[in-house]
């Protein structure tokens, strides 16, 4: 049994849900059986993956379905070997190099030269190229993203990239401009709320609206995780009630309680013990940016007016930092640190003006 | 006439033994024998010669497929503005450099002799397209024996300098073509997008470009000149590539428009200038991806400016108007909108930096106290931090500088 994410995807370009009007200019794209490098970005759960590979199967048909995981090796050019897995069907390589961390760069030469330079052999009933698909491409190192620019020109004719990444902030102009990029807003509340409810449907559930309505507002418009959420329901209970409760991830109301620590008091007693639970999160794989926004989200809400600029300066300042740097938990910590130095000025403040 | 029979017989589809005989008939057998053959040829390679490039010409980026094929075309390119400035006389110097280029490259077409170069200039002036329009007319069928062309995507540390350009720089070129004609003895190294060589590369280039001055000439070609160590630089002929003026983009774009049959309309053409920022390949790609995407409709500016993923100018009025409120509650709910509908926060703070120059409601003081705050979270965006912080931190400084700064 697959998930429903999994198992509810939308196939094609005329079942896609929500941006309609995008999957008609998608679909008129690949009509003449070709289309430009695309650069597809948007926050995550808003469908980007599958309306790539609804736009694949649109110019392959069903064969792209077939998928095989393949582990490529290369050599840097100083000796060292790196291992990368792909998935791969006969029309299509999807990779991510960022997973090799800072070779990227020999991943991006090696392989895209390699898929570009075999020509398929029979042009008159295939397709005359394949395509590559580079995930998580605002990850890239600047390196990788050089090596990208005349690959992309050189290639044209037997290879199209599609790249996919959250944001085009972090990649570079030159790229930029020789894709045609494809923007994929998150779906609005109510898109989310009738995707649930068609699925609901397939599955011969019923949903009820407030049930759903809810569910879409704690996703945060991302429909993965809203579908997830709603599988969740569905396994705590058989049937849906109006006033079942939606489980928030557990990290989540981890991160709650350790914001609410944090307000609490302000010792270094406090901070040691915040330590711990930082490292629990960490350990757990989630994010570290991730952690910086929960507790701001939580933090800045005891927090008024002109303080709030100051913690979110602060929020943004170590965020910077630790996307520069090495280790989180420093960050994080100066980060809880200096909220609680801030925080106790306020309070001090505050008692101090009652006298 | 011996052509039109040729054809005739063919389409009456005789045998090859049957057609020969016919021509013996009327000529000598040699001649009969060689122009039959050509015949042949020529009318079996037409249909399969001619489908492909019709095929393949659908791939191919205009931008590739537009690129000036001789120097007299990347002259029109360049040389306009020059023409133009001359009515316009107080900027003469500042153009004269692009006219240096042509200049250099058309006397050494005739003298057939190139010194080395350095060209330099932001994205999508025609550095590229220069040289290589030079090379190809220089060499015409010998350019693959005589260029090599290594750019970013090419392993080019320190090993494949001392190996691959060297071994090359060492091979002698002669000054007569196969064929007889003479043609300039070097070879020609084009070492494209520079600037992300290693300094340890760049070194390992200096002696040599001195050494093989005798059958090697270099092209550098770079975005920033300053990444270019020092050395080198002194050993090039540096030519400064500027931004294109808007009427030589207008004119070839229209050019393009016209071939292609595609309907923009002139706003649109606008928009292209506007948002391409005399990259001119920038605004080939947008115009190909709008042509792929519209299909037979017109081109209008909204479709322009999505696939250059402008953002729509009352997103941006919206958080300005939001930063006046003093609300941080409504500040945040406004960013998270703009965030999920996936604008790219680079994007908001050029577009916010276009708007805060012209707003006269803020004091020159505010004014300096956030494109100070721009400034750092531009920063801060290219090494990747996360996008939500930097604008909220960046607009929760604005709102504090509109609300309650200092006037």
């Amino acid at each position: 049994m697959s998930l429903w994410v999994d198992k509810h995807r939308p196939t094609s370009l005329h079942k896609l849900d929500f941006h309609k009007e995008q999957a008609a200019h998608l679909k008129k794209l690949v009509q003449g059986g070709d289309f430009p490098h695309l650069l597809v970005y948007g926050p995550s759960g808003a469908g980007k993956k599958t309306r790539i590979m609804c736009l694949l199967r649109e110019m392959y048909g069903s064969g792209v379905e077939k998928l095989r995981i393949e582990q490529h090796t290369f050599t840097t050019p100083s000796n060292k070997k790196i291992e990368i897995s792909t998935i791969s069907s006969n029309y299509h390589i999807e990779v991510n190099p960022s997973d090799v961390g800072n070779q990227d760069r020999v991943v991006i030469q090696e392989l895209i030269k390699t898929v570009a330079q075999v020509n398929q052999l029979e042009t008159s009933t295939q397709k005359d190229f394949k395509v590559v698909i580079l995930t998580e491409v605002d990850r890239l190192t600047k390196d990788a993203q050089h090596a990208l620019r005349r690959t992309m020109e050189k290639y044209m004719a037997t290879c199209r990239l599609i790249l996919c990444c959250n944001s085009t902030s972090k990649v570079i102009p030159a790229i930029r401009s020789r894709c045609l990029g494809v923007r994929v807003p998150a779906p609005s509340i109510e898109e989310v709320c009738q995707v649930l409810q068609n699925i609901c449907k397939k599955e011969s559930l019923n949903l009820p609206t407030e049930l759903a309505r809810r569910i879409a507002e704690k996703s945060n418009r991302n429909l993965r995780r809203a579908i997830l959420m709603c599988e969740a329901c569905r396994v705590q209970q058989q049937n849906f009630t109006v006033d079942q409760e939606v489980t928030e991830p557990d990290w989540e109301l981890y991160l709650k309680e350790t914001a609410q620590l944090i307000a609490q008091q302000q010792s270094p007693k406090r901070l040691l013990e915040v330590r711990g639970r930082l490292y629990e999160l960490l350990t757990h794989c989630i994010p570290p940016d991730v952690i910086i926004k929960g507790l701001l989200q939580e933090l800045i809400s005891n927090c008024d007016g002109q303080l709030k600029t100051e913690v979110v300066q602060t929020a943004a300042y170590y965020e910077h930092r630790l996307q520069m740097g090495q280790k989180a938990i420093y960050h994080l910590e100066a980060f809880v640190a200096k909220f609680m130095a801030i925080y106790k000025r306020f309070l001090e403040e505050g008692i101090a003006d009652l006298f | 006439m011996m052509k039109n029979k040729i054809t005739e017989y063919r389409i009456n589809s005789l045998s090859f033994t049957i057609y020969i005989k016919i021509i013996i008939f009327r000529n000598s057998i040699m001649q009969a024998f060689l122009t039959g053959k050509s015949g042949l040829t020529k009318t079996k390679d037409k249909p399969t010669s001619k489908e492909p490039t019709r095929e393949r010409s659908k791939h191919v980026p205009w931008v590739e497929k537009y690129r000036p094929k001789c120097v007299d075309d990347v002259a029109y390119l360049v040389l306009i503005p020059f023409q133009q400035t001359k009515i316009r006389p107080k900027c003469v110097d500042d153009v004269a450099y692009q006219d240096e280029v042509v200049a250099v490259l058309k006397k050494s077409l005739q003298n057939a002799d190139l010194p080395n170069l350095l060209f330099y200039g932001p994205p999508g002036t025609g550095k590229t397209s220069t040289i290589l329009a030079a090379s190809r007319e220089l060499f015409g069928d010998m350019y693959k024996d005589r260029v090599l062309e290594l750019n970013a995507s090419d392993e080019r540390g320190i090993d494949v300098v001392r190996e691959k350009v060297k071994k090359f720089a060492q091979l002698t070129a002669s000054g007569i073509r196969p064929d007889g004609k003479p043609c300039p003895p070097f070879k020609i190294v084009i070492l494209d997008e520079a600037d992300s060589m290693t300094k340890p590369a760049q070194a390992a280039l200096r002696r040599t470009m001195e050494k093989q001055s005798r059958t090697t000439r270099f092209c550098l070609i770079c975005n920033y000149v300053s990444r270019i160590i020092e050395p080198i630089t002194s050993r090039c002929a540096k030519f400064r590539f500027k931004p294109l003026a808007e009427d030589i983009l207008s004119k070839r774009l229209h050019e393009i428009c016209g071939k292609e049959n595609i309907k923009c309309d002139d706003e649109a053409i606008h928009g292209l200038m506007y948002t391409s920022e005399g990259d001119l390949r920038k605004a080939i790609t947008y115009l190909q991806s709008a042509a792929r995407l519209k299909g037979e409709e017109e081109i209008n500016k909204h479709d322009i400016y999505e696939i250059a993923g402008v953002i729509h100018e009352e997103v941006i009025d919206k958080l300005i108007e939001v930063c006046n409120t003093d609300s941080y509650e409504k500040l945040e709910q406004e960013i998270k909108v703009a965030m999920m509908e996936g604008h790219s926060g680079m994007q908001v703070i050029t577009q916010l930096h276009d708007k805060l120059v012209e707003m006269e409601s803020l004091t020159d003081k505010q004014k300096s106290v956030i494109m100070e705050k721009l400034a750092v979270v531009d920063k801060c965006l290219i090494d990747g931090a996360d996008e939500y912080l930097q604008l909220m931190s960046l607009f929760t400084t604005m709102m504090q500088q509109i609300c309650h700064g200092e006037k």
